[in-house]
């Protein structure tokens, strides 16, 4: 099992990655602080303390169950679909807490968006009608608006030229890395001040892979990003920052380079370099 | 014996046991659709002749008189359908998808359990119920009673199939939809209600063609009638009431009369299972 752990810190060392070693100057989107939470019995997050810098691309990484997917759900409430869930600690958004009494989950996951492992565009809806259902369906009819937000979205999510004739056509058309991209757009399109991605690529082929990692890259410089991956290489290419999840705790966060070439952690070191996961 | 005789010869018997298996079920499954085709040919031999244009354009002809039609119970049943699916509908559609989008998992369990009692209900009873509850107290049969009698059948039926539709939606559309702040209540009528609407279509046409067909509850509170109904407080006319009142009468033209209606109801219960055929169609591409 030595090959991930070359091709890892390979990639990690190459001149691709920001070598800056400004840790405290860094802008941030999201400061979580202490944070816990259940699925009824189950402690699934345990006590993590970690803050999110801004227009930057933030890689969780950690083995099946550790926990990396209900954090990310966390930052938008999106965990709380599931029934008996319960959280301690706090969340802020620029200084917002996103748990506080008076705000509406609805609000947080406008301004925190999220594109799912599997690309889900709507089967009942048109490739147009699928980018902007979001901004329809919180009430916005001006028909103008829509379109220029239409192209607007689906230009940053490099779909556009691919798409332009066909925007009548079902969603569900569209090729599996196309229907990805689309619900990138989709989740564009309510300008959203982050993008929570939850395995964007995992069910994708390389090429398609290839193209949604391009885009995540050109994303980071109007978005804040926090991405899941079951993939180190990936993490390595597209992050700037590194968290390593392993039973629900946060075992290290840093620099992706950092982590990758001399992480601190004994546990860190044994997962990337593909002793357990 | 030799040994391999005696191979030959298990091999020979599996072969006896393979054809009678394969023979009875092939039996067994002419036996399901024997009695559909004797409906039909019956049906037809008996009641085609008199299915003709007087059929659905005239009132019923006074006892001794040839001819005459059932256009009043063919309105009749329709408006009873309609004021059965007012009722019916909602709360069919909205209670299958509480079941399937709100409501603790306990709570659920109960309902569900309590609507497949009430399907099981024989619909007489239905009758019964409203009989007592409405007929009595406002003194007479009415098209009302009817229809509520027929949309209490619809409920339940139409709360499962709905419930079952709505959970075949996978829930990455649920998320997707919350995901992009949209509420909850727009989330299930936009995303979830309009990707099983298929489904639920479906569930509502078979209700209508059940109770369409449904003569006990009809029986008193309905009640049936030889002209127009002028009041929906006043007692209708309907195709399985005027079928079941023509069958038991004692005169061949009635009998006949019958027997064109009963055509006429099946045909539109065909009719009725073929639009549900063609929506379902897609149904393995589109999800539901």
């Amino acid at each position: 099992m030595a090959t991930p752990e070359q091709s890892v810190t390979e990639r990690a060392e190459g001149p691709a990655q920001p070598s800056a070693n400004s840790e405290p100057a860094l802008k941030l989107t999201f400061e979580v602080k202490n944070l816990s939470v259940w699925y009824g019995e189950k402690r699934a997050i345990d006590d993590v303390t970690f803050n999110i810098a801004s227009n930057a691309v933030t890689a969780i990484i950690g083995p099946s169950g550790c926990g990396k997917s209900t954090f990310l759900r966390a930052l938008n409430r999106m965990h709380e679909l599931v029934p008996k869930t319960r959280m301690e600690g706090t969340v802020l958004l620029h200084g917002e807490d996103l748990y506080s009494k008076t705000v509406d989950p609805a609000i947080v996951r406008r301004r925190v968006g999220m594109v799912f492992q599997k690309s889900n565009p709507f089967p009942t809806m048109t490739i147009g009608e699928n980018v902007v259902v979001g901004l329809r369906l919180n009430g916005v009819r001006n028909q103008k608006f829509l379109n220029e937000r239409l192209e607007k979205s689906l230009r940053m999510a490099a779909l556009w030229d691919e798409v332009k004739d066909d925007l009548h056509k079902p969603g569900t058309s569209l090729s599996g890395g196309q229907q990805q991209r689309l619900c990138i757009a989709r989740a564009l399109a309510v300008e959203p001040q982050v993008i929570l991605m939850d395995e964007p690529a995992s069910a994708l082929d390389p090429i398609a892979t290839a193209k949604v990692e391009d885009l995540i890259a050109e994303l980071r410089n109007a978005f804040t990003i926090v991405i899941v991956t079951h993939s180190m290489q990936q993490a390595a290419r597209v992050s700037q920052r590194t968290a390593f999840f392993y039973l629900g705790r946060l075992v290290e966060v840093g620099e992706t380079t950092a982590i990758f070439t001399r992480p601190k952690e004994r546990e860190t070191e044994d997962y990337i370099t593909g002793r357990f996961g | 014996m030799t040994k391999s005789s005696r191979r030959a010869d298990s091999h020979h018997w599996r072969k006896i046991k393979n054809a009678l298996a394969s023979t009875t079920t092939l039996v067994s499954a002419v036996l399901v659709i024997a009695p559909l085709g004797l409906v039909f040919f019956h049906l037809l031999v008996n009641g085609a002749s008199s299915v003709n244009w007087d059929f659905f354009t005239h009132l019923p002809k006074p006892v001794g008189e040839a001819g005459g039609g059932m256009a009043n119970a063919i309105v009749g049943s329709l408006e009873l359908l309609a004021f059965a699916g007012a009722i019916g509908i909602p709360v069919g559609v909205l209670g299958g998808v509480y079941l399937a989008e709100y409501g603790s998992a306990r709570i659920n369990s109960i309902l569900r359990f309590l609507a497949d009692v009430l399907n099981g209900i024989p619909s007489i009873t239905w009758g019964v119920v409203v009989y007592g509850l409405v007929v009595l107290r406002f003194k007479s049969f009415s098209a009302y009673a009817g229809g509520l009698a027929l949309g209490l059948i619809m409920i339940p039926l139409i709360l499962r199939t709905t419930e079952e539709v709505v959970l075949l939606v996978p829930n990455g559309y649920r998320e997707a939809a919350l995901a992009l702040g949209v509420s909850r209540w727009k989330t299930i009528v936009h995303i979830v209600m309009k990707t099983a609407s298929k489904g639920i279509i479906t569930g509502i046409l078979l209700a209508l063609a059940r109770v369409g067909g449904e003569t006990a509850p009809l029986l008193f509170t309905a009640f049936g009638n030889r002209f127009w109904n002028h009041s929906l407080n006043q007692p209708i006319a309907a195709l399985p009431l005027q079928i079941f009142t023509y069958a038991i009468s004692p005169y061949d033209d009635w009998h006949r009369q019958a027997w064109a209606g009963a055509l006429v109801l099946v045909t539109g219960v065909f009719c009725v299972n073929v639009l549900v055929r063609i929506l379902t169609r897609g149904r393995a591409a589109s999800v539901v």
